[in-house]
């Protein structure tokens, strides 16, 4: 009797109690967006300047008009080709270098070197020798894209593939399975609860090197048009810039965790551990 | 298919410097169950690990079938004491696995796996994780895996270690049960006497020397013959063979 009176008290309390949190949540949003308002419509000056940023309706005009300009789309067409484009390399080059690196040491010699003299280096300092060495821009963005993502995305493989128990290619080896089959049926599904964290990190570093890159040097994309509209002094248009980017790289970096989670279903915690 | 005869000849184990085991000779025979016993540390995970082809011996031969053994292969299949399941894969896929490195068939390999967890009493089972499994169960799923691939000679290392005593009484008539119908050659690490009295022919005392006490076992795999006075001669001898080196055990068996 007891047990069932908890639940019936949990389960009308429950949304009674959750309502008021939306609605303060809510809330909160709106009441910054009115703040927004009243600071810049009413051109405050407080030793900070709201009397050039443009007001919260002038963006959402600006934005209902772009939102029906084609050239719109072709920006956002383009940022996302780019950034898939530059996180798929990233991807198949940074598990391929971490597992090698995790699993040879002659590989490890000859690579760690060069990977711990190059990680440092921003990826966006790289724009210069992008220039240089590739014949379009394109190539040399994509690139950039990819040098940013390379590396939490090799550094989470190699510690995964490391931290893998022993047990596990030993039951292998000894069902007679080579080098190949420990890789497949072992290691890559093994490691890759860490490749996962280390693909999600790769793909919020190389959306922050994929704007700055298009607003260095882009003909297209969202990171171009948004600098572009504060060049030409077109301030709604730079905030509309902010909230594309904001929302496109949300969506990326919650697919990605998606995909991850749908991917590593097996693990205890999300299995249902019956004990 | 026929079990496979092992044989060391002056074996040394261990990792380079200090070998665990020095001069160890001993012969098991094709088809029968060969307990090893001994004191935590005395190198019988090392002598297992060797004979699966995962450690190369530091000196002499260890032979399978009168042939060196260089490395692991699927004649010589190794059972863990506990996680060496695939986590990501379920109970059946981790049953299929050593099918599918023998190259079966989709079909064929499901046919296979289906059997083995029927006999290991888990085909209601098979689309579990082994994470939702008890650990008994786990091991249940393991060794079917372990005997899936049909193997010549099964190496098992502690695998009822982790288990409650109930469970590994258990897991110890299944253990005689599924042996009863194979012809494979088994080597059965334990440290505990009475268990190694039950699942094997032969139990040897394993001492950093060697091998020096080797107990026949009268009626083996027959739980009627517990307590009868061969059976407990036998588990004296071996106590005492036990004590030699540890004195608790020394003081258990006078």
């Amino acid at each position: 009797m007891t047990t069932l009176t908890a639940i019936r008290t949990a389960s009308v309390e429950a949304p009674v109690r959750r309502r008021p949190r939306w609605l303060i949540r809510a809330g909160s949003l709106l009441a910054a967006l009115l703040l927004w308002q009243w600071l810049t419509a009413g051109d405050v000056t407080l030793w900070l300047r709201f009397d050039r940023l443009p007001t919260p309706i002038e963006v959402a005009d600006q934005f209902g008009r772009l939102l029906r300009d084609p050239v719109y789309y072709v920006d956002i067409a383009q940022s996302l080709v780019r950034i898939l484009t530059g996180f798929a390399l990233a991807a198949a080059l940074g598990i391929a270098a971490g597992v090698a690196v995790a699993r040879s040491w002659l590989l490890a010699d000859v690579l760690q070197p060069l990977f711990e003299v190059l990680r440092p280096i921003p990826a966006i300092a790289l724009v210069p020798v992008a220039i240089l060495v590739f014949p379009q821009n394109e190539q040399g963005i994509v690139f950039i894209t990819c040098a940013a993502a390379f590396f939490p995305i090799l550094v989470s493989t190699r510690h995964a593939v490391r931290a893998l128990p022993e047990v596990w290619e030993d039951a292998v080896r000894t069902m007679g399975g080579g080098r190949l089959r420990v890789l497949f049926s072992v290691v890559l599904p093994g490691a890759l609860p860490g490749i996962c964290g280390g693909l999600s990190v790769g793909m919020g570093v190389s959306w922050i090197c994929v704007i700055s890159a298009e607003m260095i040097s882009g003909d297209f994309g969202v990171g171009y048009r948004t600098w572009h509209a504060y060049t030409i002094v077109d301030y709604p248009a730079v905030i509309v810039g902010m909230i594309t980017i904001g929302v496109l790289g949300w969506a990326t970096a919650g697919a990605v965790e998606l995909a991850g989670r749908r991917a590593t279903r097996w693990l205890p915690s999300r299995a249902g551990v019956v004990k | 298919m026929s079990g496979l005869a092992l044989r060391a000849e002056r074996v040394s184990l261990g990792h380079g410097a200090g070998p665990v085991v020095r001069e160890l000779d001993f012969d098991v025979r094709p088809g029968e169950v060969l307990a090893v016993l001994g004191a935590s540390g005395c190198g019988k995970s090392t002598l297992l690990r060797s004979l699966a082809g995962l450690l190369p011996v530091v000196a002499g031969r260890l032979l399978a079938d009168g042939e060196p053994v260089t490395g692991p292969s699927p004649e010589r299949a190794l059972m863990f004491q506990d996680d060496a399941l695939l986590p990501w894969r379920t109970v059946r896929r981790n049953v299929e696995l050593p099918l599918a490195i023998r190259g079966l068939d989709r079909a064929a390999r499901r046919d296979r796996a289906g059997l083995w967890l029927d006999r290991v009493g888990l085909a209601h089972h098979a689309d579990r994780l082994p994470a939702q499994l008890s650990g008994g169960m786990r091991q249940r799923v393991q060794l079917a895996r372990t005997l899936a691939g049909e193997p010549r000679a099964v190496l098992m290392d502690e695998p009822f270690g982790a288990l409650d005593a109930q469970t590994r009484g258990a897991m110890q008539r299944l253990l005689a049960d599924v042996l009863s119908s194979t012809a494979a050659t088994v080597v059965f690490v334990t440290h505990d006497v009475d268990e190694a009295l039950f699942v094997a022919d032969r139990v040897a005392v394993l001492e950093p020397g060697g091998v020096r006490t080797l107990v026949d076992v009268p009626e083996p795999r027959d739980p009627a013959t517990r307590g009868t006075p061969l059976v407990r001669a036998a588990r004296m001898e071996l106590l005492g063979a036990l004590g030699a080196t540890d004195p608790y055990v020394r003081s258990l068996s006078s």
